[in-house]
């Protein structure tokens, strides 16, 4: 359609590994923008390019390692060379495995889209000692082949002169690849039907189609490809088939072969049999000293993630309250500044306050990543993750989940596959996170202070519980996940091991922060909207006959003249009082009422139901909930009163609601349920639909209150109270 | 009398005969150059015994020993 005024766009692809993000970065100086493709969650990175020729819009593809598809998120990559407006790509192919990024570069040429090499990590060759021709490389491929080594921004220039080039002129006709025979008859078979579906491609991309069509099709599960078409397919692939021939290997083969041959003339033969990589690898992967390393390096994770997060936390915590402050002072009394005070800038916290999580994380992660050891990591615990149904991949991100699943989610992207990461996404929630520990703190200190199990103390005993509990429910998680919800094969494993280097730290920098601020903007967004709703719905509707009775309280100790410390302590615990009538009345105290014969098989009283709903905000907002709902005002897990208040409530029968019990009860519910809105968003930015945060609370939520029923019902009935 | 891939030891090298791993699997390794006629080392077994790192068209690439059993291949420097 004419009247399209956005800019022709150039993609640049890759193989994994290959230092395509790294060339994306400097050619484009930083100035991306992050996007989704639509449907699939996998960021669409694009940043503007001024050439010669004028702007156009550069496109970071994901890595891959060729363009036959199974699935509709390697048919990416398909879907946006056929997109309007792309008029060329950028290959980059790493010159230390040539053979292997030249056959996506061959496949990319004969598909007739103009194509321009980067001859990437040219300064890795020389050390080799390997020689390339790049002149003759590119007669051989009928496109321009540039040394770039984008570590270093060389070879940018001429990058940008060789794509002007390209886009200036038609491309020639692809190189000539000697498929058999009776190949050759299958592709001309299938063509006519392939032209149906797109009438307007030339004869160089209907005979690209037909060789894709050959290759993809079959046991895929492509979108967007005509019955008609699949039906050619497979019946001139069943023909093949009954021959004695196979088609895929008659392909692959014949383009390796052509490959084989062309890199043969236009390189030196790279002596190098053991790399220093695999020498590192001796140590890195070896039976002992490997696996103290890796139980290193992922301890330091951990630690990062759990200590090293924690000053900035608070920091922004502090910050918070103390913006809470100034806003209390400076506003007039009313719904508006709770309004401000309790939902936004409440709301703003409990985003912000992530943010250091978030970002050593992605640090760390990317410099495992960038570095290599990360696909180490995966070789190393693959073959307990695999008895799962996991990915060796899915380990560090279930570990992160032990400090906080809001990163360990966003660090799931690390998985390729999308299965493999929704079943790691959905199962990690269940890791005991940091924000459970006050609520595990605050009933052990209720409820078992003072007892013991043998020669071990209760509380001990219960929070190891927990812990182990945790990992084991995680893991059956998992395998139950990939077994009903998200059936399929246990994820494959076939990972390249790239060679060690050393990652730029600007790189690293540039990623972490593009995480954050997607986090920030898309989830951010979802969590301060619910920290807001949820304000609203334990705080309305307001009685004014509550507070006429509160003032009138209040007008009676102030006449009483009473000492000032005297007097400030009855008003604190007047107005403790207050709110503590306020929340019982509000939409949310009478939901926490209405629910009580749902709790009370579990143990729980009215009051722990509004704890829970508060609690919906972050786990440990039931800790001050709860101070809220005692009428104790603030108060933290250790708080004397809040423990004392827990230890005096009764049922309406006149029994203890807290008891060794009823406490392991509340634990188990807190370990089990998805009482965390800010790991609803995340996985609903992160899987790019509704349906499944909807789904991981729905399960949550119902294991929780099974496994807390079971607990308290079969705990009563073996004479535990 | 070709082997299987598992049956090589650490850094022995063998030609890849067949790939018998199902047809997504199969073409996943053809494409990245495992193909009939390619040399291949196995360099180690990961730390608790699978899977396995090899070293083809010079880059290192790891798979399971499930998928390198159903790899044949001819074992070099043996008669």
């Amino acid at each position: 359609m004419t009247g399209d005024t956005s800019p022709p766009q150039v993609l640049i692809a890759g193989n994994p590994n290959c230092g395509k993000s790294t060339l994306f970065n400097a050619i484009s100086g930083g100035s991306a923008h992050v996007g989704n493709y639509p449907g699939v969650t996998v960021d669409r990175t694009t940043a503007p390019l001024d050439l010669a020729s004028g702007r156009i819009e550069l496109v970071d593809v994901p890595g891959m390692y060729s363009l036959t598809a199974s699935s509709p998120e390697e048919q990416l990559a398909v879907s946006a060379l056929l997109e309007r407006g792309t008029r060329a790509v950028v290959c980059v192919v790493d010159a230390t495995t040539l053979q292997r990024g030249l056959y996506l570069t061959l496949q990319l040429i004969e598909s007739g889209v103009p194509v321009v090499v980067a001859l990437n990590m040219m300064d890795a060759a020389d050390r080799l000692g390997l020689r390339i021709d790049a002149e003759c490389l590119s007669a051989r491929l009928g496109a321009p082949v540039v040394p770039v080594v984008a570590t270093k921004r060389l070879g940018l220039d001429a990058l940008r002169s060789a794509l002007d080039a390209v886009l200036a002129k038609s491309p020639p006709a692809p190189p000539k690849i000697e498929y058999p025979r009776a190949l050759e008859d299958d592709i001309a078979a299938l063509s006519p039907v392939v032209a149906e579906w797109r009438p307007s491609a030339s004869t160089t991309e209907l005979r690209a189609f037909a060789l894709w069509c050959m290759l993809s099709l079959g046991d895929d599960s492509l979108i967007g490809v005509p019955s008609s078409v699949r039906e050619a397919a497979s019946r001139i692939r069943a023909r093949a088939v009954e021959a004695g021939r196979d088609p895929d290997l008659e392909i692959v083969s014949s383009r390796y072969r052509w490959l084989d041959a062309a890199v043969a003339a236009a390189s030196s033969d790279l002596q190098n049999e053991a790399p220093l990589s695999e020498r590192i690898d001796r140590v890195l992967t070896h039976p002992v000293a490997g696996l103290l390393i890796f139980a290193v390096v992922m301890f330091g994770i951990f630690e990062a993630l759990f200590a090293g997060a924690e000053p900035f936390m608070g920091a922004i915590e502090s910050l918070t309250a103390f913006l809470q402050g100034q806003a209390t002072a400076l506003l007039p009394a009313g719904i508006l500044r709770d309004l401000i005070v309790q939902g936004v800038i409440a709301g703003v916290g409990n985003v912000i306050v992530f943010a250091p999580q978030i970002l050593m994380l992605f640090l760390f992660v990317g410099f495992l990543e960038d570095s290599g050891y990360l696909a180490r990591v995966a070789f190393v615990i693959d073959r307990p993750m695999k008895a799962v149904g996991l990915h060796g991949k899915a380990f560090v991100p279930l570990l992160s989940g032990f400090a906080c699943a809001v990163p360990a989610v966003m660090g799931t992207r690390t998985i390729e596959r999308r299965r493999d990461r929704l079943v790691t996404m959905l199962a990690l929630p269940l890791m005991s996170c940091s924000a459970r520990l006050p609520i595990f703190i605050l009933v052990v200190g209720t409820v078992f202070a003072g007892e013991s199990v043998g020669w071990f103390s209760a509380g001990a005993v219960a929070l190891f519980s927990m812990y182990t509990l945790s990992v084991l429910v995680t893991l059956g998680a998992a395998a139950a996940i990939r077994r009903t919800v998200l059936p399929g094969p246990t994820p494959t494993f076939v990972l390249e091991m790239p060679p060690y280097r050393w990652p730029s730290a600007r790189i690293l920098w540039i990623n972490a922060w593009r995480r954050l601020r997607i986090f920030l903007v898309d989830a951010g967004t979802i969590i301060l909207a619910m920290t807001i709703v949820l304000w609203a719905f334990l705080s309305f509707p307001k009685s004014e006959e509550i507070t006429a009775h509160y003032e009138v309280e209040r007008d009676r100790i102030e006449r009483l003249a009473l000492p000032d410390g005297q007097e400030d302590e009855a008003l604190r615990l007047l107005s403790g009082q207050e709110a503590r009538a306020q929340l019982e009345q509000s939409l949310g105290g009478r939901f926490g009422h209405a629910i009580e014969p749902v709790l009370r098989p579990i143990g729980f009283d009215w009051q722990i139901g509004v704890g829970i709903i508060g609690a919906f905000a972050a786990r440990e907002v039931f800790v001050s909930t709860l101070g809220v709902v005692f009428g104790i005002g603030e108060a933290d897990e250790e708080n004397k009163p809040l423990r004392q208040a827990l230890q005096d409530a009764k049922h309406s029968d006149g029994t203890p609601v807290m008891t060794p019990l009823s406490g392991l009860s509340l634990m188990v519910f807190f370990l089990l349920a998805c009482q965390c809105m800010s790991t609803i968003a995340v996985v609903k930015r992160e899987s790019g639909s509704w349906k499944w945060p909807a789904f991981l609370f729905t399960y949550m939520t119902v294991l929780a209150y099974v496994a807390s029923l079971i607990v308290y019902q079969g705990g009563q009935l073996l004479g535990f109270v | 009398m070709p082997a299987s891939l598992t049956e090589l030891k650490p850094g022995q090298v063998g030609e890849i005969v067949s790939i018998d791993c199902g047809r997504s699997m199969s073409r996943r390794l053809m494409e990245m150059g495992l193909l009939p006629g390619t040399r291949v080392r196995v360099v180690r077994a990961a730390p608790l015994g699978d899977p396995l790192e090899l070293r083809l068209r010079d880059y290192s690439l790891s798979v399971r020993r499930s998928e390198a059993d159903r790899i044949a291949v001819r074992p070099e420097g043996r008669a």
